[in-house]
This record gives C-alpha cells, sequence and structure tokens, in this order.
C-alpha cells in the first residue's frame, strides 16, 4: 500500500513572527476561479465609475497678467517654469509647482505675440506688435525665491527693431537660429542686429510658425491667405505650399514622428498631415465647435491638446478622430493658447480672461508618488477597463463627458447640418449624370490644392 | 477552431534540453490557456490582426508562467492512495490508513457521537478551516477543524432543517422550523428571514452574496444578504423538494423533484433554465462536478446517472441507490447509502467511475450528509448518531489560493477579504448556463423561415417516404393495380401539399414594376404612390 495526504503544519503557512509579512500562497488554476469573466466585467464596470468620480483636472489658476494671454513658451531645460506674454506686453515667468510669478519681463509696447526659448534655455526670445524682437537672459532657477527677484528686473539682452509687426517666433530645435513670423517669414541669428535670411510667398500675413523637432532647418508656417507652407531654411525659396478652404491657426509637429504635423483650423477641426505627402490628411479630429486657436502636442507624441474660441480645452489622441478629454470651467473664456508640461502630465492653457489655468492631463489620475501597489492594482484597473470598453455600460460611463450648454447646443447644430448638408449631396449627386460628382474623403475635402 | 499556441514566435533559437522542458511544461500549461485562440486568418484589418496577435502573444506567455509557478513553486503535492499486489484500494479499512499516515493526518478522522440530538447536517467554509453542525433536534455548532477547538455550540430548541455559512465563517444561515434565522459566530441571532417561508434547505451564492433557499411550497426564493433585498421569488410548480445543489461553475441552482425530474433556476427568470427529466421517481440528490459540465443525480429508483451538462445526457448510469452525493474538489465521488459510504473514482478520464474506496459506519447509522472538506483530504459525515469524518487520499486540492480562499486566514485578511469580496460582488444577472457568454458578442441571429433549398429538400425526402410506404393487400377488386397506383399518388400529394402551400404564402404578392424601373431616377419621385393597406 502506498499512501500519501495533503498535510501541512501550520507552522509552515503562517508567519513566525508578528513583524512578519503574511506569508502569500498562489495557485493559478482556473478551477478555483470561476465566472472569473464575470468578475472582471464586475471589476471593469467599477474602475470605470471610479474614474468618473475621481475626474477632477483642474488644478489651479494662475492670475496676474491685466490682458489677455496671447502666447505661451516652455523651457526645454526647466520643467516647472512656464512663460506667458500678454497682450498689454507683459511678460511673465511662472512657477507650476506654486502657480506664482517668478519674474517679469517689461518692455514691449505693444501685445506680445510669440514667445520662445533658445535650445541652451538660457535666451527668452519675445516679438509683438511693436515690431521689435527682444532677447531676454531667462533667470537662473537654481536659487530662485519669488521675492528677492521682484526688486530687479532681468535685463534685455538685445532688442531689434523691424519693418513689420510680428505674430510669432519659434527657435530651431537643434541650431541658434530662430524664425519670426508676421508680414514675411525671417530668420534670425542671436547674435545679428539684422534677419540673416527672408521668405515671402504671397503677399498674406503669416500666423503661425514651427520648426520641426527633428529637421532642424525645416519649418513650417500658416498664413491668413488660408495656406500651410514648408521652408527649408537651407534653400533660397519655399519648398512647398499647401491651400486649404479655411485659414489655419496654428501647427504644431508631433515630436516622436516628426514627419507629421497637425494644424489647427479655422474650421473646428485639426487636420494631421504627412509633410512628404501633402495631398491628403493623415487625419481629421473633430470635435470643437469653434475655431481651434492653438495646439501643441505632447512630448509623447501620443497626444496633443488643443485650445479653441469656443472656451473649451481638449486633447485628441495622436490618431483617434474624436477628443479624449474636454476641459472647461464657467470662467474660461476665449482659449488662445495651450501648452503640454515637457513631462506630458500637465496643460496648461492661457485665455481671455486673463488667466493661466493648469489642468492634469489625465483627468483622473493621482497625483504624487504611487507605490508599487497602487501603481500595478491602476493597471491591472486599466486593463480590464479596455478589455470589457465595448459593452454598453462600461462604454456609456466611459464616454460621458459633461458639456456647457452653449456648447452641447453648438454640437448639436453643428450635427444636424452637416447632416442636412450630406443629405443634399447624396440628392445632388442622385440626380446629376453618374460620376459627375465624385464622392471626396473628408480626408481630402478640405484641401484646394498643393503646390511646390 | 484553432488551437492557442503557447509560444508564439519564441521556438526558433533553443537548445535541445530546453525544448524539451518547455514539452514538459506543455499539457499543464493548457489549463491556463483558457480556450482557444481567435481565428486569426479570417481577418483582414491588418491592425486589428496585429491587436490580436499580440494579445494572444501574451496569453501564451502568461500560460507558460503560470505553468512553471505551478511546476516549482507549489508547497503541497496531491495525496495518492495505491494498491499493490493482490490489494485493493476499497479494501483499506480506515485503521490501515491511519497507521500509515503522518501525525497530523492521523489527527483529521474523527466520530463523534451525540446520539440525542441528530441526524445532523453539515458544512465546511470556504476555506475548510470552519465546520457547521445542525442536529435536526436543535443542535448547532461551529468548529475549527484545523485546531479542532468548539467555537461556539448552542441550542435553538425547534427543528433545524438544514445550515450553511455566508461569506465568511463569522455568520451562518440556519433553515429552522418556521422561518430562516442568522447567526453571526458568537450565536447571536442577526436576522430572522420571514419572507422565505419554512425552509427546506439553503444554498449561498458566494459570488453573489445571494442567500437561496426552498421552502416548503416549493418556492425558491433568491435573497441578497448584503442589501437584504429580495432578488427572486418563484413557484417552481413541481412538489415539495429538499434537493438542492449549487452548480459552482456558473451559480446556477439545481433541484431535484419528486416526478424525476432535474430543473436549474437562476435568479433573474420566472421559468427553469433547463428541466431534465432524469429517473424514474423521485431525485434524491444531485451534486456537480468544479469543471461545470458534469452532473451527478440518484434516484429513488436505484440508479446513481452522471449527467453532460453540455448535451445534456447521460453519460453513465450506475445501478445502486444513495441518500447523498457529493463531488471533491479534485473530483471524487462521494455517496452514502444506509450506513455504508462509497467512494467512487474517475481513474481513465472518461468519466467512467469506479469504486476507490468504501467505508462503513456502524451499523444502523443512517449517514444523511456527506461532505468533502475543501483543501484537505477528508470527507465529513453527518448521520443518526453525530458526526465523523474519514480520510480520503487525493480527494481534495493541495494548494490553496491565499486570494481566493485561505485556511490561514487571520483577522485582518479576513476583514480586507470582505471589502474586496462586496466590492467585487456580481450581479444577479451575471448568472447563466454559460458564465464565459459574459463580455462577447451576440452571434448573428439565424433565419426563421427555412429557405427555399431546405424546403425542397425536406419536399423531396417527405415524396420518397410516402411513395415507399407499403400498402395492405385488400380484398378482391379493391387491390387492382390502378387503384393501388391511384392511392400511392394520393399519398404523394397528399405530403405535397402543406410544404406548396407554405411556399405560396411566403412568394411575395407584387407584381414587378415595369414602368418604375425604366424611369430615370430624377423622375421616380413623379410617380404615383400605391395605396398601402
Amino acid at each position: 500500500m502506498k499512501i500519501k495526504v495533503i498535510s501541512r503544519s501550520t507552522d509552515e503557512f503562517t508567519r513566525q513572527r508578528s513583524q512578519d509579512p503574511q506569508k502569500v500562497f498562489r495557485n493559478y488554476d482556473p478551477k478555483l476561479r470561476t465566472q472569473e469573466r464575470a468578475v472582471e466585467y464586475t471589476r471593469a464596470l467599477k474602475a470605470a465609475k471610479l474614474e468618473k468620480i475621481f475626474a477632477r483636472p483642474f488644478v489651479g489658476a494662475m492670475d496676474g497678467h491685466i490682458d489677455s494671454v496671447s502666447c505661451m513658451a516652455k523651457n526645454p531645460r526647466h520643467l516647472k517654469g512656464i512663460f506667458s506674454g500678454s497682450m498689454d506686453g507683459d511678460i511673465r515667468l511662472w512657477d507650476l509647482s506654486t502657480r506664482r510669478t517668478l519674474c517679469q519681463f517689461s518692455g514691449h509696447q505693444g501685445a506680445v505675440k510669440g514667445l520662445t526659448v533658445s535650445t541652451n534655455g538660457k535666451t527668452l526670445i519675445s516679438c509683438g506688435t511693436d515690431c521689435t524682437v527682444r532677447l531676454w537672459k531667462a533667470p537662473d532657477y537654481k536659487n530662485m525665491e519669488p521675492r528677492n527677484l521682484s526688486g530687479d528686473d532681468p535685463k534685455t539682452i538685445a532688442v531689434y527693431v523691424w519693418k513689420h509687426a510680428f505674430w510669432g517666433v519659434d527657435h530651431q530645435w537643434d541650431g541658434h537660429l530662430f524664425a519670426t513670423v508676421g508680414a514675411q517669414v525671417d530668420v534670425w541669428d542671436c547674435d545679428r542686429s539684422e534677419p540673416v535670411n527672408s521668405f515671402k510667398w504671397g503677399n498674406d500675413t503669416v500666423i503661425s510658425g514651427k520648426f520641426n523637432p527633428a529637421e532642424a532647418d525645416l519649418l513650417a508656417t500658416s498664413s491668413s491667405d488660408r495656406s500651410i507652407i514648408l521652408y527649408d531654411l537651407r534653400m533660397s525659396s519655399p519648398a512647398r505650399k499647401l491651400i486649404m478652404k479655411t485659414r489655419t491657426n496654428s501647427i504644431s509637429w508631433n515630436p516622436m514622428e516628426p514627419m507629421n504635423f497637425t494644424a489647427a483650423n479655422e474650421d473646428t477641426k485639426c487636420y494631421s498631415y504627412d509633410a512628404r505627402k501633402m495631398n491628403e490628411a493623415r487625419c481629421v479630429h473633430a470635435d470643437h465647435v469653434s475655431a481651434v486657436m492653438d495646439i501643441d502636442y505632447s512630448p509623447t507624441g501620443r497626444e496633443f491638446v488643443t485650445g479653441s474660441y469656443d472656451r473649451t480645452v481638449r486633447i485628441f489622441n495622436y490618431n483617434g478622430g474624436h477628443s479624449r478629454e474636454i476641459y472647461h470651467t464657467k470662467r474660461m473664456q476665449r482659449v488662445f493658447c495651450v501648452k503640454y508640461s515637457c513631462d506630458g502630465t500637465y496643460v496648461i492653457s492661457g485665455s481671455d480672461d486673463t488667466n493661466l489655468r493648469l489642468w492634469k492631463a489625465k483627468a483622473s489620475e493621482q497625483l504624487g508618488v504611487l507605490l508599487p501597489r497602487e501603481r500595478r492594482n491602476q493597471e491591472y484597473l486599466d486593463a480590464v477597463k479596455e478589455r470589457y470598453k465595448h459593452l454598453p455600460e462600461v462604454k456609456r460611463i466611459v464616454r460621458h463627458r459633461h458639456l456647457p450648454k452653449p456648447v452641447y447646443k453648438a454640437a448639436n447644430l453643428r450635427r444636424t447640418m452637416i447632416e442636412a448638408e450630406r443629405r443634399k449631396e447624396e440628392r445632388r449627386r442622385a440626380h446629376s449624370a453618374p460620376g459627375s460628382l465624385p464622392a471626396q474623403p473628408l480626408r481630402k475635402r478640405r484641401i484646394i490644392k498643393e503646390e511646390e | 477552431m484553432v488551437v492557442r499556441r503557447l509560444y508564439v514566435g519564441s521556438g526558433r533559437n533553443k537548445t535541445g534540453g530546453e525544448q524539451d522542458a518547455f514539452d514538459e511544461l506543455d499539457p499543464k500549461a493548457k489549463k491556463y490557456l483558457r480556450g482557444d485562440a481567435a481565428n486569426l486568418g479570417v481577418i483582414r484589418d491588418k491592425k486589428l490582426k496585429g491587436q490580436l496577435l499580440d494579445k494572444e502573444k501574451l496569453y501564451g506567455q502568461t500560460a507558460k508562467a503560470a505553468a512553471k509557478a505551478e511546476k516549482w513553486l507549489m508547497p503541497t503535492e496531491v495525496g495518492y492512495l495505491e494498491a499493490e499486489g493482490l490489494e485493493k484500494t476499497w479494501r483499506f479499512k480506515q485503521e490501515t490508513i491511519l497507521q500509515e499516515v503522518d501525525i497530523i493526518s492521523s489527527r483529521k478522522p474523527f466520530d463523534m457521537i451525540l446520539p440525542d440530538l441528530g441526524p445532523y447536517k453539515l458544512e465546511y467554509s470556504l476555506g475548510g478551516r470552519y465546520m457547521l453542525v445542525g442536529g435536526r433536534k436543535g443542535h448547532l455548532a461551529l468548529i475549527d477543524v484545523l485546531t479542532m477547538r468548539l467555537i461556539k455550540e448552542f441550542q435553538v430548541r425547534e427543528t433545524v432543517r438544514d445550515v450553511v455559512f455566508l461569506h465568511s465563517e463569522q455568520f451562518f444561515a440556519v433553515a429552522q422550523k418556521k422561518y430562516l434565522y442568522i447567526y453571526d459566530r458568537h450565536g447571536t441571532e442577526i436576522h430572522c428571514l420571514k419572507e422565505h417561508g419554512v425552509p427546506l434547505k439553503l444554498q449561498f451564492l458566494d459570488k453573489h452574496f445571494l442567500l437561496a433557499s426552498v421552502n416548503k411550497f416549493s418556492q425558491l426564493h433568491y435573497q441578497d444578504v448584503s442589501t437584504g433585498e429580495i432578488v427572486g421569488n418563484y413557484r417552481t410548480g413541481l412538489g415539495r423538494t429538499d434537493v438542492m445543489q449549487m452548480n459552482p461553475y456558473n451559480s446556477v441552482i439545481g433541484l431535484g423533484h419528486s416526478g424525476g425530474k432535474v430543473t436549474m433556476w437562476k435568479p433573474t427568470s420566472s421559468n427553469p433554465l433547463v428541466t431534465m427529466l432524469c429517473h424514474h421517481g423521485p431525485v434524491t440528490c444531485v451534486s456537480f462536478h468544479n469543471s461545470g459540465y458534469l452532473m451527478a443525480t440518484a434516484g429513488m429508483d436505484r440508479k446513481i446517472k452522471l449527467w453532460d451538462l453540455r448535451k445534456f445526457e447521460a453519460l453513465r448510469t450506475y445501478s445502486c441507490s444513495a441518500q447523498s452525493l457529493d463531488f471533491s474538489q479534485n473530483g471524487l465521488l462521494a455517496m452514502s447509502n444506509g450506513s455504508r459510504i462509497n467512494i467512487w473514482r474517475d481513474s481513465v478520464g472518461n468519466h467512467d467511475y469506479e469504486r476507490y474506496m468504501a467505508h462503513s459506519m456502524v451499523k444502523g447509522y443512517q449517514v444523511g450528509k456527506v461532505c468533502f472538506r475543501p483543501y484537505e483530504d477528508v470527507l465529513g459525515i453527518g448521520h443518526s448518531m453525530g458526526i465523523s469524518s474519514i480520510l480520503v487520499p487525493g480527494s481534495g486540492e493541495p494548494n490553496f489560493d491565499t486570494w481566493v480562499a485561505n485556511p490561514y486566514e487571520t483577522k485582518k485578511q479576513r476583514r480586507e477579504k470582505e471589502v474586496h469580496s462586496l466590492l467585487d460582488k456580481l450581479q444577479p444577472e451575471t448568472i447563466m448556463l454559460d458564465p464565459l457568454k459574459v463580455g462577447t458578442l451576440m452571434p448573428p441571429t439565424k433565419k426563421d423561415k427555412p429557405n427555399k433549398g431546405d424546403l425542397e429538400a425536406e419536399m423531396e425526402a417527405a415524396i420518397e417516404t410516402a411513395k415507399s410506404t407499403v400498402f395492405k393487400k385488400k380484398t378482391k377488386g379493391r387491390n387492382k393495380p390502378s387503384k393501388r397506383a391511384r392511392k400511392k399518388e394520393e399519398a404523394v400529394l397528399k405530403t405535397k401539399r402543406p410544404f406548396i402551400e407554405q411556399q405560396a404564402e411566403d412568394r411575395p404578392l407584387k407584381k414587378p414594376k415595369v414602368e418604375e424601373a425604366e424611369l430615370p431616377k430624377s423622375l421616380q419621385r413623379f410617380v404615383r404612390k400605391k395605396k398601402t393597406l
């Protein structure tokens, strides 16, 4: 006879001292966990509800400007600070952790329209409607206290006066040049009082310009004649031009896929383009109900934030047709500039009501350091939510957002209008000769032509 | 159907020895794969295909890791009892077994003679640490069987029909003479649930926090013990019964009735999900295997039957009677008949259960209930003269999971688990025959009407059968070939008629619109519309 029975001595399965952690034994056999699908679904539902409960994205407002905020710039070498320029000529440096002004840069006579920081983080460049470009010494953050800095104003390194008012400025990601836009595109060297190069294509004002993060000499601008123009600084003339049906207010390059950029358009949508193949958009991002004023990519390149004239801030996935998040408050007015923070966890918006607002990029994310156990739990809940996201109950909870009434109504109205237009188009096609009115995909519909 | 692979894209650069080690793990890893893979061959969407491929790879890795953990990290091994030479396992007496096993195990079997207040029912908690004993004449006791300590013992001085643990050993429900009561571990009466009527048998659905009871008037009640809400109250309409068992795989309740039927219930429908005729005569007990598709029933017709719940077919029928049945965690089947207890085992794996062990109580003791202790090789027996327990090697799952059921739970762990189990409480709607349906897509609806081809084939078949019928020979004059031929023709026509009528019904009565089809699309809207009825 051979025999063996299960016998466990209690000592082996319990801890020896009361300070010891409890002993844990795992058996992953599915037999012990019946109905695990149902359990997972319940957890997914719970996670979706908890996410909704904890969605408190607004961190705080930063007030101090006395006119609307027109532009912002992040310092690539410093995480906590952000520069903002306002329509009254005031430039401020804010500390995001305390949400207070660290110092003010005074000197501009008219509105500040563009701000940028050099790659090494030492020079702040501003330009405005007073036809000047000003170079400032960006303060050293090491031993900075708001009080002892308020006395002595930071000094300007240089003031360059030029022929026309400026609409924006951007510094190369890797290099020493910066470009201003206005009546024409001027490329400047920090040490020279006159532009080293100028470009012009058409007679209209250039509104915005952005350098490519990978190709240092590639510059994309948008102008008020509804065109997007790509420049190569090494050539004497612009490279490529795309004309759309409505004007593009701002452009942002995807830092992780640097051949792609997204244009914030006046027609409430954003269009992602591949710079190599501009005859159709890669993706159309729709959800705003009024003109999109500014756009900025997250450093991860997976999502971007937009600010709109409809008083909301939205966050889109880089390949998603609709926004994943909408932020609004009762007091926030037209949003003119938005920025993603350098670590991708916060979003800053500047609006007409003279305030900068700080938002969390993930509305329900817990701030602060997470314990490994908390992080694992969060990852698990995210995974089950992802797995059961298509089920109606989970979907409903995850998708629901409260909208301000004007936005809600405008969205409804837009939907009706689009539907009516579609129906009309359909009928028109039905009553014309077959093939005379080909259906145009949404990605091409707003493009008029592409010029070389 | 596609077999899910374990090591997608990892089989190439491996040495021979390593490969062998993996192959050895394979059969063990299979159970962790949880079914077959999605058929990726038919998917055209490249993005989706890539995503699913990644998922499948992940499933494979997880299964592999789990199998490895099983191989190396499990502290305890499964028990066994093997005969050598001419010995037979069912001839071994408990005394012989006791001499061979270690001291800790030899303390587990016991006989408690309680002649006054029997017969006794018993019930183990989920972790197998606590035992609840209920004597018919009102004796209730809560025992910690790990330390063999009596926690609480009291008498309610009225009939006790059944006892059941709630979500932890802190609370238990008792079916008494008139009402259902809930007590805590100190014997304090917490609730008296009058809505249940006179309960005969209780079951607790631990994942759903539902207490199910069947009463004297054959009504099935479901009550949520976390909120107190009565979730369902259904008349079975099949007469008084006290045969009730929960299927652990899907939490469906099985009821055995005196007419030989077994019905299965969920709390959200007033009709049974399944009604099966299992026995010619009353059903005495029902038990479900852990895997969820095997059910054992015993009837007064001296039959024990094993059923496949996927096909609702009897797999095996054995001629012997049983008053109580229970499947162990590892699939042993214990049954009691009078004072004798038999334990059967499926040694081959084809559901052919054979004798494994046997045990006789003292003659005259009537065994009322047998119940395997979870995570131990022990069978608890409630009989007319008290309670006993015997060793059954190989019955229990050797390794427990701390987060599922922990026999060595501390107070803090128990409290934490209670909170977690309440957070993960399942809604009654999640109880269904196939629990894997949760979160899947609804299958495309089948066409209600058979199509033309099917109908024609059916008609042909019917005509063939009508033609091949042989007519009786009639008397002279009525048996003429012409008459016989006419008769045959009539029979064929008769069988044809319903099919033809059905086809005529299906055919649309519309006439083809000739003039409309000719018009260009722009003019079609000026065509006068027909009046619709």
